[in-house]
C-alpha cells in the first residue's frame, strides 16, 4: 500500500491507544471524558483501543518517569506505522513544575517524535476534539 | 518449590487498558483460583516531595493539587491544614464553609467516576456512561465556582482563593438538586439488579480484624465495618458546623463498597447544603487572611479524601520554603488489602475485587523501586476484563450461552 492511501485511511477512523505515563489522572480522565455521552468523540469514528497493536494514534499524557522511559519506547515500537503521537497535557508537553525533578526524564519529544501538542491542565475535552481535528487535517495535507 | 512451579503468574499492566494508569499486579493463580498476589508500584513517581522543598510555601499548593487529578482538593487541603497547624492560625467561618463544600463536591465526583469504571469492570458499559455523564453535573458546578473543570486551586493559606457569592448560592443549590435524581438512579440499579448482586455479593471480603490489621481507611474500612472519618472524628474546616452522618456497614465484599459510596453522596449534599445555608448568614468579602510569614516549627493536617486519610506532615525553619513535606496518601495503605482480599477468587473476579478499593497510584507513589523479574505467561489485562465481562454475560443469559 502506498504512503498516501495510508494516510487517507488513517484519517477516517481513528483508534486510539492511551499510555498514561506518570501523569497526575486528569489529562487521563478528561481523555475518557470525551469518550462518554456529553461530548461523544465515537461519533467521529474515535475509539479507545485496548492494545497499542490495533492503535492509529498513541495519546500520551504525563511527565516521563524513569520507570516508564522504556515502556513508552517499546509502545513507540510496537504501534503498526504510520502512527501519530498526540502529547496530551502540559506535562507531555513540557514537563512544567516537575521539569527541575530528579525522576522525570525531559518532555515527551525528547524521547519519541511527537506530531501534535493540546497543553492545558487539563485540556478540556473541547480542547482536545479541536486537537484531533487540526491533526486531521494537517495529514490530510489541509490548512 | 514443587507446588510453587505449577502456578501460573499472570501479569496485569502496567498498561492495563481502560485503567488510566500505569500500575503492576502479578496474579498467582492454580487453575482459575488465584492463590497469591503481588503489587508493583512506581510508574508514577515524579518526586513530588523533594519539589515541594525548592517551592515557595503557597507554590507548594499548587504543586500538591498535581498529585492527584481525582483528589486534587484533598491534598491542597490537608497541606494548607498542615501549615495553619504550624504556624497556629484560625481561618475565617466564611472559607471554612467554602473549603468543605469543594472537598464534598469533589467526594461526589470521583466515587461516580468509581462507579463507572466499576460498572466498566463488569461487563456493563451503560453503568459507566450514565455516572460519566451525570458526573458533568459536577463538573459543571466546579466550573461555575472556581472557573476550572479539575485542579480547582481553591486552597489558600489562611483561606480560599476565590468566594461563592450570595447571588450564585440558589444556583448552586439548584444544581446540587439536579444530582440527587442520578444518585437515586444508581441506588436503584445496584439494589435491584440480580446481575450486580450476584457479581458483588460476598466476593473480595475483606473481614474487620483483617482490615483492622491492613490499616485500612476511608470507605474499604466503613464497608468493612470500621468506624473511622477523620471529618467526625477531628473535625476540622466547617464539617462540625454541619448536621451529617457517618456511613459503615459491615459485610466488607464489594457490593458493601459500593453502596457505602452511594450513600456517602447523599451524605455529601446534606453538607454542601448545610454549607450553603451557613454561607448564606455570613457577611461577604472576609475569605481570606493573607499569610505572609510561616513561623519555625511544625505541623501536620489531615483530610478526609474520597478514598480514606490523606496525611500531610511540613516543618518549617522560618524561611519561605518548607524544609520537609511528608505525604501519606489513602490508597498507599488500602492498596496492600487487596493481598488479602483477592485470595481465593477467580480471575475473572480479580479485575473487580483489585478495582473495588479504589485505588489511585498517582496518590500512592512516592518512594521508587525498580524490578527487572521477567514473567513467564503473558495473559494482559484486556483478557482480564473481557474474562470478567463473560461472567456476567454468563449469569445473565443462563450457563450455556456465552
Amino acid at each position: 500500500m502506498s504512503a498516501p492511501i495510508k494516510i487517507k485511511a488513517l484519517t477516517k477512523s481513528i483508534w486510539v491507544f492511551h499510555a498514561a505515563c506518570s501523569p497526575c489522572n486528569n489529562c487521563d480522565i478528561e481523555l475518557l471524558d470525551a469518550l462518554t455521552p456529553r461530548y461523544d468523540l465515537e461519533r467521529f469514528g474515535i475509539q479507545l483501543v485496548g492494545s497499542v497493536r490495533h492503535a492509529d494514534a498513541l495519546l500520551v499524557t504525563g511527565a516521563v518517569n524513569k520507570k516508564v522511559v522504556d515502556r513508552i519506547k517499546r509502545l513507540y515500537e510496537q504501534a503498526p506505522k504510520p502512527c501519530v503521537v498526540v502529547a496530551v497535557g502540559n506535562c507531555a508537553c513540557s514537563e512544567i513544575m516537575f521539569r527541575d525533578s530528579y525522576n522525570t526524564c525531559g518532555p515527551l519529544d525528547k524521547i519519541i517524535p511527537v506530531n501534535a501538542y493540546i497543553p492545558g491542565c487539563p485540556p478540556k475535552p473541547e480542547a482536545m476534539i479541536t486537537g484531533i481535528v487540526k491533526l486531521i487535517k494537517a495529514l490530510k495535507g489541509e490548512k | 518449590m514443587n507446588e510453587e512451579k505449577k502456578r501460573t503468574v499472570i501479569p496485569i499492566g502496567p498498561y492495563h487498558p481502560l485503567q488510566e494508569e500505569a500500575e503492576f499486579f502479578k496474579l498467582y493463580v492454580e487453575g482459575e483460583k488465584v492463590v497469591d498476589m503481588d503489587i508493583e508500584i512506581g510508574y508514577n513517581h515524579r518526586g513530588i516531595e523533594k519539589l515541594s522543598e525548592s517551592l515557595h510555601w503557597d507554590q507548594s499548593a499548587f504543586l500538591v493539587e498535581r498529585i492527584c487529578g481525582i483528589c486534587s482538593t484533598s491534598h491542597p487541603f490537608a497541606y494548607v491544614n498542615a501549615v495553619e497547624d504550624l504556624a497556629g492560625i484560625e481561618i475565617p467561618i466564611r472559607a471554612k464553609y467554602i473549603r468543605s463544600v469543594i472537598g464534598e463536591l469533589e467526594r461526589i465526583q470521583s466515587h461516580m467516576l468509581w462507579l463507572g469504571l466499576a460498572g466498566h469492570f463488569i461487563g456493563y458499559n451503560t453503568v459507566w456512561m450514565w455516572s460519566w455523564k451525570y458526573r458533568e453535573l459536577v463538573n459543571d458546578i466546579f466550573e461555575f465556582i472556581t472557573g476550572n473543570r479539575m485542579h480547582y486551586a481553591m486552597m489558600k493559606i489562611g483561606g480560599v482563593r476565590r468566594d461563592i457569592e450570595k447571588k450564585d448560592i440558589p444556583q448552586i443549590e439548584k444544581m446540587c438538586n439536579d444530582l440527587i435524581p442520578a444518585i437515586d438512579l444508581f441506588k436503584g440499579a445496584v439494589t435491584d439488579d440480580p446481575v450486580i448482586h450476584a457479581r458483588t455479593k460476598g466476593v473480595g471480603i475483606l473481614p474487620k480484624d483483617v482490615a483492622i490489621d491492613y490499616c485500612v481507611v476511608g470507605p474499604t474500612a466503613r464497608a468493612s465495618g470500621i468506624d473511622i472519618d477523620i471529618r467526625r472524628d477531628d473535625p476540622y474546616s466547617a464539617y462540625n458546623l454541619v448536621d451529617w452522618k457517618v456511613i459503615v456497614t459491615k459485610n466488607g465484599d464489594v457490593f458493601d463498597k459500593v453502596a457505602v459510596r452511594i450513600l456517602e453522596m447523599y451524605e455529601s449534599i446534606k453538607i454542601i447544603r448545610g454549607c450553603l445555608e451557613g454561607l448564606k448568614k455570613e457577611p461577604e468579602g472576609n475569605f481570606d487572611l493573607n499569610v505572609k510569614e510561616i513561623p519555625a516549627g511544625e505541623g501536620i493536617g489531615r483530610h478526609e479524601a474520597p478514598r480514606g486519610e490523606v496525611y500531610h506532615y511540613v516543618r518549617s525553619d522560618g524561611t519561605n520554603r518548607p524544609v520537609r513535606h511528608k505525604i501519606r496518601a489513602p490508597s498507599y495503605v488500602n492498596v496492600p488489602s487487596d493481598q488479602y482480599a483477592v485470595k481465593g477468587y477467580t480471575v475473572s473476579d480479580a479485575a473487580l475485587v483489585l478495582a473495588a478499593v479504589d485505588p489511585c497510584y498517582c496518590c500512592t507513589e512516592r518512594v521508587a523501586v525498580i524490578d527487572k523479574e521477567k514473567n513467564k505467561k503473558i495473559m494482559n489485562g484486556f483478557d482480564l476484563i473481557k474474562l470478567s465481562q463473560e461472567k456476567t454475560a454468563k449469569i445473565k443469559n443462563g450457563p450455556k450461552i456465552l
